[in-house]
Formats: C-alpha cells, sequence, structure tokens
C-alpha cells in the first residue's frame, strides 16, 4: 500500500517524459525577468488607460489587463505551463465558478 | 542499506495538496469580489468618486514592488536547482525585504486615512453617505486582509530560509520552497486584482 496518491490520480494524464522532466525543468532566470519586464508594462499601460476616459469599458480593461497579467504569473511563476495538466484545469474551474457567480449574481440586480 | 532507511516522499502530492489550499483562499476572495460588484453596482456615483481619494502612486508602487518579489521568489528556484544555495537566499531575503516595503507603504496609507477620519466606524465617513461607508468598508477590509496574506507569506518564506541553511532544502529536495512561492504568487495574484478595482475606478 506504498503507491503515491498523486500517482493514482494522476498517473493516466501525465505522459512518461513530462514525468520524467518535470523534477529537472530549471526555467531560465532571463524568463522571469522578461515576464517581470511584461508585467511592469502592463500596469502602467493600465493605469495610462485610467487617465483616458472611456465610460463602462474601463473597468473592462482593467480587467483584461489584470486577466492576462494572472496568466503570465500562473503560467511561468506558478509553473503551470511545464506543470501536469490537471492542475491547470483545476484553475480554470475555480475561475469560471467564481466567474459565473458574479455573472449570476449581477444578472439578479440588473434584472430584477 | 536497508529499505526501511527510504524516506517516503510525493513532490506531485505535497504541491496538488498546496493547489487545493490555494482554491480555497481563491474562493474567499472571490466571495468577497462577488460583494464588491454588487455594492459597486448599486454605489457606481459614490465609488467612482470615492475611488479618486487613494493615492494612484502608492498603489501602482506596491503593484510593481509585489511583482518584483514574486520574480525574485520564483528566481531562487531556478538558483537551489542549480545548487547556487547563497544566491537563493539573497533572492528569498529579497522577497522579504520587498514584502515589508509592500507593508510600510500600506502603513503610510492607511495613516493617512485615519488621520482624515475615514475608516470603519468612523462618524467623519458615516455622514458622506451609505456608498463611501461601503466603499472604505470594503477597502479596509480586502486590503487589510491581503495585508495579513502578506504577513503570513513572510513567516512563511522565513521558515523556508532557515530551512535552506540547515540543509533541510536542497537541489533535489526544494518542494517546500516551490508551495512557499505559490503562496506568495497568490497573494500577488490577488493584488493584481485588487489594485484596479480600488485605485483604477475613473
Amino acid at each position: 500500500m506504498d503507491i503515491p496518491l498523486s500517482l493514482v490520480l494522476f498517473d493516466n494524464l501525465i505522459p512518461a517524459e513530462i514525468m520524467e522532466n518535470e523534477k529537472n525543468h530549471i526555467i531560465p532566470y532571463r524568463t522571469f525577468l522578461l515576464v517581470l519586464a511584461g508585467l511592469v508594462l502592463l500596469t502602467l499601460t493600465s493605469v495610462a488607460v485610467t487617465k483616458i476616459y472611456l465610460g463602462t469599458f474601463t473597468v473592462f480593461i482593467a480587467l483584461f489587463i489584470a486577466a492576462l497579467k494572472s496568466s503570465f504569473v500562473l503560467r511561468v511563476f506558478m509553473h503551470l505551463k511545464f506543470e501536469n495538466r490537471m492542475f491547470t484545469i483545476m484553475v480554470i474551474a475555480v475561475t469560471l465558478l467564481i466567474g459565473v457567480v458574479i455573472i449570476i449574481t449581477l444578472l439578479d440586480y440588473l434584472f430584477r | 542499506m536497508s529499505l526501511n532507511m527510504e524516506i517516503h516522499r510525493d513532490d506531485l502530492a505535497s504541491k496538488t495538496g498546496m493547489w487545493l489550499f490555494l482554491f480555497t483562499e481563491m474562493l474567499l476572495f472571490g466571495g468577497l469580489f462577488v460583494v464588491y460588484s454588487v455594492y459597486r453596482y448599486r454605489n457606481a456615483e459614490a465609488f467612482h468618486l470615492a475611488a479618486h481619494e487613494l493615492n494612484i502612486f502608492f498603489g501602482t508602487a506596491n503593484t510593481i514592488i509585489l511583482l518584483i518579489s514574486s520574480t525574485t521568489i520564483a528566481m531562487s528556484i531556478t538558483a537551489i536547482q542549480k545548487k547556487n544555495k547563497n544566491f537563493a537566499l539573497v533572492l528569498l531575503g529579497i522577497t522579504i525585504l520587498l514584502g515589508l516595503a509592500f507593508l510600510a507603504n500600506k502603513y503610510v496609507e492607511w495613516g493617512h486615512h485615519i488621520k482624515e477620519q475615514i475608516y470603519p466606524g468612523s462618524a467623519v465617513l458615516a455622514l458622506r453617505g451609505q456608498g463611501d461607508v461601503l466603499f472604505y468598508g470594503l477597502y479596509f477590509f480586502m486590503t487589510g486582509l491581503h495585508a495579513l496574506h502578506i504577513i503570513i507569506g513572510l513567516v512563511f518564506i522565513g521558515f523556508i530560509v532557515v530551512f535552506i541553511i540547515r540543509e533541510k532544502i536542497t537541489f533535489d529536495n526544494h518542494v517546500l520552497l516551490e508551495n512557499s512561492g505559490l503562496y506568495w504568487h497568490l497573494v500577488d495574484l490577488i493584488w493584481i486584482f485588487l489594485f484596479p478595482l480600488f485605485y483604477l475606478i475613473t
């Protein structure tokens, strides 16, 4: 009974070569610095966009940029890009759950 | 070497456990974002005006501070994998310092609001109307809860530093460092959404 739980859960989802590489995958420093540059640029863009009056679009642009930044953080910093796909699927599921709850709640307030 | 000596380790399970915990954190803040969207929808004008009093410069500076700290903790994993223990420690030290800088900024910001009699339960704030009360209530609660997470993250990273010094975390056993990184990145992720929703309402 010494089989790791994760193997039971994920065995069929992980191709053998990823299993091999997973432990040894080293992300170069440069990748992180490039992502940081991108994130800072997006932050400054987000602040600059606020100065332009775009009405209701403003909040959508701000959220779009925030989502874009999150995907960078999740994929590179949090290694989702190099990890078992199961993690990505779970993150998407939780994000969708929160999104759906917000949309349904707002629909209630909009059409009540 | 007897077989009994072998220490059982399952990094994937360890990471899965961390992610499951992070999902509960996402749902915790998700619930607050639901409250935020409803209150903002019902008090659009007041939220718009109240947000103008927040200092965009401090908000942007704190965003960039957190982004850099996320980068340094991510890089420390690479350093450990390359058996560069000292560089990993330096990177984690920078992460901790940036986390403290974030808190110092928050202290100045909150101090400024409190000096102007703007805090939950304040009589001055109550006179300004329901929308302002809701905006600042959410602002203090959500950024406060986030700051609490920063403090927990800093303690977590502090332990990791000790583990690295004592060689409990090494180039072939660094899942704890990765998990602390995941926690720190999540705190960064939450701020990525808090920043535009509180500071960048025009």
